[in-house]
């Protein structure tokens, strides 16, 4: 029998971008997937016949500067043009739209001067202030609990980006920190098409509303991530998803890791309270030095681990991690590609958003709060057949939508909701698109609940746990242990569940693998 | 007509609910419960000393604390236990469950035995001790100073077990002393004299049972006994009636308080703080730092802090350790401050008496490492004696010994003797 230095759970990106880290690094490695496929999240899939999409991730807008560099993904594959940055076009039914051109609005159109210049202030001063913030997502989170002098020091660095911003932009950062995105948006801009898509933006993929205190946060997350070295750009990889994940695979697989798919584990073997091994579905038991879950944290520990090889402290902090998902995601097989009112060829490639307003992005939240999905949903609409026609047959287009508020725990259950739900969303793609509906071969609806069962992501939640301010840095995936270890020797956790969070950057895997190497693991 | 058969049952449901609260509503005028034995104790409380045990009505003493001391002793002191916090553990993970709660092996706890245990939060943090009676393979009854339902219920994920606690409905007695065998017989529990230190087993009374096991908190001959509320009042009588020639007293927690200390024994929340009441970082003690290092067994499965306590183990994290000391004279230190050659400060007397069995002055104190652990020699505690409206300051050189102070073979004898 083979063994290994460390077996990783889960082949999604994470779990792929620690175990090539690792393999790189010497380790012998083996990742052991369940479904029939690697990429989890961030798969290219057939959903109808001649059609395909990228099933939950569909942007690229964070996959981390050193992921690439370190798995040399651009060798594997990778392409990251500046001509592939999409726009982003907040849609209007009065009017034509208002689009933020290259790398999150370097140029804003539709709008009028005086709200261009107000944006160019804006847009530099939420770049200079995420800017603050990004040094942390590319490394643990400082350990409170004994600081090492590296740690230290990487601390004492953001200090001093903070102090470099000057006095009054010190002040300013720390005010605005935790406050709420809608707030801060009236502050400094005039029109609610542009606040409507940077209430989105902020609020996209978490169970928060621009209202809702330290919503801010979000939009700072998302311009941390950078692509092709421009913070905020986003594009929509050729292909699909897929192939940033066929890239990842290839640099695992030349770096020597061994990759089984459709091998669920049932169990991690502890053993005096390390972690020795894991046991297949099939019965197969396989062992290493080190087991890495890139899988959610909480079926890691409750489900594999089980309760009774950890502490009860620690159990509950993992039950306690807030992991409902309050996004859908819709595929479209249309005959033909939609026009959507006043937008041009060019944006139709881009990012379509609908949100109109704030208030507008409010409204579609405060249902999802007692149960109900919003009558009038919120989303972010591409359509990837357009720059990648081996979507779609000739002539056809595919169309990939994230649509907000969709409540994993729908009060009336997502039996008889989701049809209800998909009619509603239909409506207001109606709005934008006339004639969209009679163009419709195939849709498909994924609800958290769907997500929860074909991805394995409990509370169908992408980032498996909420990406808010108690849930991150220090507190990822729970306090005390968002250092990749876990109260199990030899057992690591390397997804999105932990630090520095969801989205396809790869930050966790490679954090965690850096981490296993830097302990000799 | 169908919506007014819809509203009446509402409206009985709400005029209920408005009833339960009204009944509710005075529970602030009871400031402390009285026990299943209260119209017993309160017709033999002379002095009228009570204090609160976990929100009961407890006497310090009934008629006289030193006779008291003494009818444990020498004749069966009969003490109330019922304010002690029960647990009712039942399941068929049930051993599992408490064996990765506390830190004794409770696969070796066979049926029909008790033992003293301890447990821990995720830090090794002592959250309180008890004891931990095994009364069937699937049934335990875990006693406990301080209440811990939501801990014990969030360590039950996983487990197949339920979950009660069961104070209020189970009443307890702790009969100690020489004669307590005697009255147990005499009263009429046939087979009483089979139970082994740590036995239990059950016994017929008034219709029902009575778990009776012989258990302590004296280092005396001494038993303990357990029977539904409702039929508490009957075994009192029973005891009393049975005892009434060989002795048998009511008494109070401070003659209990002396016999425990001779005994050696620790209090939760006296000499130790637990973990979810202490506020200051300093004041959590790891088990090995309150002598209680001996139930943790590294040989069986997981169990709560157990990376803690390995940790903490391996790295000489340990802080302070908690020892018995002899203090020359004849002044109880309770309370002093020792020192390390008369001027350093080093730890705390917790509990201290002129010891009449031992015929020395005894004190439990916690030490900060390495004194009372590797440096032994040149300590001292400071005695503040109030001498007529004046303190008369005592310094008073202090022996670490060994505990138990007293060791009484009656307390372990078998068969148990007949005083």
């Amino acid at each position: 029998m083979t063994s290994f230095d460390a077996i990783i759970i889960g082949g999604g990106h994470n779990g792929l971008v620690a175990a090539a880290t690792l393999a790189k690094a010497g380790r012998k490695v083996l990742v052991l997937e369940a479904a029939a496929e690697v990429g989890g999240a961030a798969r290219t899939e057939d959903f109808a016949p001649g059609f395909r999409v990228s099933s939950i991730a569909h942007v690229l807008n964070r996959l981390h500067t050193d992921v690439i560099k370190t798995l040399e993904l651009e060798k594997h594959g990778l392409q990251l043009a500046r001509s592939d940055f999409m726009p982003s076009v907040a849609l209007s039914t009065d009017g034509p739209p208002l689009v933020l051109h290259g790398a999150y609005g370097e140029v804003l159109t539709g709008s009028t001067p005086s709200e261009q210049a107000a944006w160019k202030e804006l847009r530099a001063q939420l770049l200079r202030y995420a800017g603050v913030l990004k040094p942390f997502l590319s490394r643990r989170p400082p350990d409170l609990g004994g600081m090492s002098l590296k740690e230290t020091a990487a601390l004492g660095q953001t200090a001093l980006a903070l102090k470099k911003l000057g006095k009054e932009d010190m002040r300013d950062f720390l005010r605005v920190l935790l406050m709420n995105v809608a707030d801060l948006l009236d502050e400094q801009l005039a029109d609610t098409r542009l606040k409507g898509l940077l209430a989105f933006d902020a609020t996209l993929g978490s169970h928060l509303g621009p209202r809702s205190p330290t919503s801010l946060l979000g939009l700072y997350y998302r311009l941390a991530g950078e692509t092709g070295g421009a913070a905020g750009a986003q594009m929509l990889p050729k292909g699909g998803m897929g192939a940033v994940i066929a890239a990842i695979r290839a640099a695992a697989e030349k770096a020597g890791v061994t990759i089984r798919t459709a091998t669920p584990v049932a169990r991690i073997i502890v053993e005096k309270g390390r972690a020795v091994g894991v046991t297949l579905d099939s019965g197969e038991v396989l062992r290493a030095k080190a087991i890495v879950s890139a899988i959610n944290p909480a079926t890691t520990i409750l489900d594999l681990v089980g309760p009774r090889e950890v502490d009860t402290g620690f159990v509950r902090k993992v039950k306690n991690i807030r992991m409902k998902g309050d996004a859908a995601k819709l595929h479209l097989a249309l005959d033909r590609p939609p026009q959507f009112t006043g937008v041009d060829a060019a944006d139709h490639k881009g990012r379509l958003v609908v949100a109109p307003s704030p208030d507008h992005v409010e409204r579609a939240f405060n249902p999802s709060k007692y149960g109900e999905f919003s009558p009038e949903p919120v989303m972010e609409i591409t359509l990837p057949s357009l720059a990648g026609p081996s979507l779609a047959p000739a002539g056809a287009c595919v169309l990939s939508a994230v649509v907000q508020y969709a409540p994993y725990a729908l009060k009336e259950g997502w039996g008889t909701g989701k049809p209800k739900f998909l009619k509603a969303i239909m409506a207001q793609l109606e709005t934008y698109a006339p004639g969209i509906g009679k163009s419709v071969l195939h849709a498909e609806l994924l609800t958290p609940a769907d997500i929860e069962a074909n991805y394995r992501m409990p509370g169908g939640h992408w980032h498996h746990g909420e990406l808010q301010a108690d849930q991150m840095l220090m507190s990822r995936p729970v306090s005390g242990w968002s250092g990749y270890e876990t109260p199990v020797e030899g057992l690591f956790l390397a997804g999105a569940g932990s630090h520095p969070g969801g989205g396809v950057s790869g930050a966790p895997g490679l954090n965690a693998a850096k981490r296993i190497i830097a302990m000799k693991g | 007509m169908a919506q007014a058969t819809h509203k009446k049952p509402s409206a009985a449901k709400t005029n209920s609910i408005a009833l339960a609260r009204t009944a509710a509503q005075s529970h602030f005028r009871t400031l402390r419960l009285g026990t299943p034995f209260q119209p017993r104790l309160d017709a033999l409380a002379r002095t009228q000393d009570w204090y609160n045990w976990a929100g009961y009505r407890a006497p310090h003493s009934l008629w006289d604390e030193e006779l008291e001391y003494f009818a444990i002793r020498s004749q069966a002191g009969l003490f109330d236990i019922s304010p002690m916090t029960k647990y009712r553990i039942e399941g068929p993970d049930a051993e599992a469950f408490l064996d990765r709660v506390t830190l004794r092996d409770v696969t070796k706890l066979k049926p029909g035995r008790v033992h003293y245990t301890a447990w821990c939060d995720d830090e090794g943090f002592v959250l309180d001790d008890g004891t931990l009676f095994r009364l069937s393979s699937t049934h335990l009854r875990l006693c406990s100073q301080e209440r811990h339902l939501p801990w014990l219920l969030d360590s039950a994920i996983g487990f197949e077990v339920t979950i009660e606690e069961e104070t209020e409905a189970v009443a307890g007695l702790a009969l100690q002393g020489p004669t307590s065998f005697a009255v147990l017989r005499d009263a009429g529990f046939a087979g009483v004299d089979k139970l082994k230190v740590f036995d239990l087993a059950e016994f017929p009374h008034d219709g029902g049972t009575v778990t009776i096991s012989r258990t302590g908190f004296t280092g005396d001959l001494g038993y303990e006994l357990f029977v539904p509320a409702e039929k508490a009042l009957s075994l009192w009588d029973r005891l009393m009636t049975a005892g009434e020639l060989r002795g048998i007293r009511a008494i109070g927690y401070t003659a209990l308080n002396r016999a425990r200390l001779e005994a050696g024994l620790i209090v939760a929340n006296a000499d130790f703080t637990t973990a979810e009441h202490a506020i200051r970082a300093d004041r959590l003690r790891m088990p090995d730092e309150i002598g209680l290092g001996f139930m943790i067994d590294l040989a069986k499965g997981h169990f709560n802090g157990r990376r803690a306590i390995v940790e903490a183990r391996a790295k000489r994290k340990l802080r302070y350790v908690l020892v018995g000391l002899e203090i020359e004279g004849n002044i109880p230190a309770e309370h002093a401050i020792v020192y390390h050659k008369k001027h350093q400060e080093v730890g705390l007397v917790s509990a201290a008496i002129w010891s009449p069995m031992a015929k020395r002055n005894i004190a439990i104190a916690s030490l900060a490492r390495p004194y009372g652990d590797t440096m032994v020699e040149d300590l001292w505690v400071e005695i503040y004696a109030m001498r007529e409206l004046q303190y008369q300051k005592l310094m008073k050189r202090a022996k670490v010994v060994a505990r138990p102070f007293i060791k009484l073979d009656r307390r372990t004898a078998n068969p148990p003797a007949d005083f």
